[in-house]
């Protein structure tokens, strides 16, 4: 299957005008309540959000915004972000310069009727069965946000799915530098 | 040598050079309170903790040093929330220390608990939750650190009980490495690339002006800023903010811009072709209606915060830096041959069209609330240090003064908060002794926080009060008789009620009253010679003045009323 095509911002999910900021944080109590806090605030709309350690001694966190730049002007939204005396450092990744993923993982009822539907959708969107229960599996798809969307419109047709995704993590693409 | 985080929490306050705290102990501040017997710092027992908080504004505004609050946890942090917000607007220095409850409590709904880094972390620029004692030198000293550098701001350093009661081995941050703040850098090197673009706009400039914010006092740009004006022979304005950091009796100062501002600065805003914005943030108070603000201008913005470029009003060319290193870096670049003769004329036009005027008191009173702040400053000395609350006398004090000099005018620009006059004005007079300071205050803004005049009279700081007592919440007055069909609602207070004379003289202040304009020069002499104890006087005044010039509110500057006495001339 051919690697999936660069996002480049318009699905169902996503605002039209979106950017990714890799934000470089202290690992530090309350610090995603000040990111938050400065969003809300001022009036910046977050569409998605990660966050997780950056480095071995847990020092700093990377969290991963995707934000509506329509919302507010990047470079108000970066100015203020800068301010924060936590927040050490901030990347701005334009979409069609970055390499996004995320990660998808559904819970889908089977029944001898759907299972084979439910095994095409997940070849299809080259997903991986990473449970299985006696009325229902597990999907997990990693890949771009586009695919992910492409695969919940496609269980969306199926009842009782329950879906999570954990919004992107990206970085700059290679080929761009 | 092991102490208890108390004992370093205050040696910390010394090694910073704190020489005054204002502040209100409390149970989970208490392990503090008691080392501080032993120590050289000042601490001023204050009435309530918003006191507090604008006393060491006062104090910072005045001095240009950081402010120091102390107050206990859950309603003592909570009641210094106002004060906070208020620096934050402000861009001034302060240190806010507040006692939390111990460790093992937070989260549990304790007695005076409060999450009182959670409710400022969009008031402060920064803010610490210390945890252990340890920590302690180093708290202290990144607070100080981020409150003093780049854009001035406060901070709020929280410390649980069982941390001031624990203990540990003094040590002190030696350097910026030690107070770890990987993500702190308040300043850059100027851009060469930045200032010579500027000079070129300059160059190009027909009708330039230098509109001057607080950022030029936070830098101390006085000297350079009315050398590079001599220099370039530009108009300066100053702000609400910056009253004080250009002469107001220069010949090319045209006076304070936006909503109350003088009508020949107003229109020169609107006319120029050039700001050249100092330390300023295109405030809404200054641009009236945004779309038509300054239409034909070009913007050099200089200012040591990059969020605030483009935020308000596009930049042509913005420069990240302090004021004052800005001023020298632009000075050197800039040749032009001062000129501007059209720019001038137009100028002095609009300057003898429509100077600051008011009616004429009448002899038997009542009195004219701009005559008062008049007759006040004639007899003052130079270098008085005048406050204010925030309201139609606010407005006049603004006006009606001549400030000359850096840090003699302080007053609530962002946050407009009514009460600040009198604690300011008792912090600035902690902090300049040597200065006489007059709060000019409304009967509003007086009784919300005048308690703190026992404060004053205990703790031996003789300020001066002057109440422009109208007997209304004047400003609100002042828009609903404009804006609302003279619907007065909810505005009128009383000349009497309170009694100010006896209210002033039971909080051991000499108390006086003026009805009349004979009255009112003898109070003021009056006054004057009481040196020793707080002085509070009741002016009885017109509650049917109002501030004019005057830009209504979602109007642009181009429709600034004047006074009616200057109407048929425009």
């Amino acid at each position: 299957m051919a690697a999936p095509e660069p996002f480049t911002g318009a699905t169902s999910h996503s605002p039209v005008q979106h950017h990714i900021l890799s934000v470089l944080v202290e690992n530090k109590a309350g610090v995603l309540a000040r990111v938050a806090g400065l969003f809300a605030r001022r009036g910046f709309n977050i569409y998605s959000l990660a966050v997780a350690p950056a480095d071995d001694h847990q020092r700093f966190s990377r969290i991963t915004i995707v934000v509506d730049a329509e919302s507010a002007p990047l470079e108000q939204i970066k100015g203020q972000l800068n301010k924060l005396v936590n927040v050490v450092d901030i990347k701005d990744l334009a979409p069609r310069e970055s390499l996004e993923r995320e990660l998808l993982l559904a819970t889908v009822p089977v029944s001898d009727t759907t299972r084979t539907v439910v095994m095409d959708a997940v070849a299809q969107a080259n997903a991986a069965i990473v449970d299985v229960g006696s009325e229902s599996v597990t999907i997990m798809l990693a890949s771009t946000p586009i695919a992910c969307d492409a695969l919940e419109r496609r269980l969306e047709s199926f009842a009782h799915v329950e879906l999570h995704r954990t919004g992107r993590v990206a970085l700059p693409r290679l080929s761009s530098h | 040598m092991q102490i208890t985080g108390a004992q370093a929490l205050i040696k910390s306050l010394e090694q910073v050079g704190v020489d005054t705290i204002f502040g209100l102990p409390g149970g989970a501040i208490l392990p503090v309170y008691d080392p501080l017997i032993d120590s050289s710092i000042r601490h001023i027992l204050v009435r309530h903790e918003q006191g507090a908080g604008h006393m060491a504004e006062g104090y910072a505004l005045a001095t240009g040093k950081p402010g120091v609050a102390m107050v206990t946890s859950g309603p003592g942090a909570t009641n210094i929330v106002t004060p906070i917000a208020n620096a934050y607007m402000d861009s001034t220095p302060l240190v806010v220390i507040t006692g939390q409850v111990p460790t093992a409590n937070i989260g549990t709904d304790a007695f005076q608990e409060c999450d009182i880094t959670g409710i400022t972390m969009g008031i402060t620029k920064h803010n610490f939750l210390v945890t252990s004692a340890h920590e302690i030198p180093r708290a202290v000293a990144a607070a100080f650190h981020i409150a003093t550098t780049g854009r001035p701001g406060p901070v709020l350093v929280d410390v649980p009980k069982d941390v001031s009661q624990g203990t540990m081995t003094w040590w002190w941050p030696e350097s910026l490495d030690d107070l770890d703040l990987p993500g702190y850098h308040p300043t850059s090197e100027i851009d060469d690339a930045d200032i010579t673009a500027a000079a070129q706009l300059i160059a190009e400039a027909q009708r330039p002006l230098l509109y001057i914010g607080g950022g030029a006092l936070k830098s101390h740009a006085s000297r350079e800023l009315v050398a590079f004006a001599e220099k370039t022979n530009m108009p300066v304005v100053t702000t609400l903010m910056a009253r004080g950091a250009f002469p107001d009796s220069h010949p090319q100062h045209l006076g304070m811009p936006g909503m109350h501002g003088m009508y020949a600065a107003v229109t020169a805003m609107q006319q120029s072709d050039l700001l050249i914005a100092l330390g300023a943030r295109f405030d809404d108070r200054v641009t009236g209606r945004l779309d038509g603000f300054a239409p034909h201008a070009k913007v050099i913005h200089v200012d040591i915060d990059a969020a605030e470029f483009n935020k308000i009003r596009h930049a042509d060319v913005s420069i990240r830096s302090d004021v004052r290193s800005a001023i020298v870096a632009l000075d050197a670049v800039v040749t032009t041959t001062p000129n501007y003769a059209t720019w001038w004329s137009d100028l002095h036009q609009w300057r003898a069209a429509h100077p600051l005027t008011y009616d004429t008191p009448d002899s038997d009173g009542p009195l004219r609330p701009q005559a008062v702040i008049e007759a006040i400053a004639a007899a003052a000395s130079p270098g008085t240090i005048v406050t204010a609350g925030v309201g139609q006398h606010q407005m006049w004090a603004a006006q009606h003064w001549s400030y000359e000099e850096p840090g003699t005018w302080i007053n609530s620009g962002g946050a407009g908060t009514m009460g600040f006059g009198v604690p300011a004005a008792i912090g600035a007079k902690v902090g300049r002794p040597d200065r006489t300071v007059w709060c000019i205050d409304g009967d509003g803004c007086f009784q919300m926080t005048a308690q703190e005049l026992v404060t004053a009279r205990a703790e031996g700081i003789p300020i001066k009060v002057a109440i422009l007592n109208n007997a209304y919440l004047g400003m609100v007055r002042q828009w609903q008789e404009m804006f609302y069909d003279e619907r007065y609602s909810e505005v009128y207070l009383s000349p009497d009620l309170p009694d100010y004379v006896k209210w002033a003289e039971a909080m051991g202040c000499v108390g006086l009253r003026a009805e009349t304009p004979e009255q009112m020069e003898k109070v003021i002499a009056e006054a004057n010679l009481v040196n020793d104890v707080p002085v509070v006087i009741d002016f009885r005044t017109d509650a049917r003045e109002k501030v004019f010039p005057m830009v209504p509110a979602g109007a642009t500057n181009d429709d600034i009323v004047v006074h009616p006495s200057q109407r048929g001339e425009k």
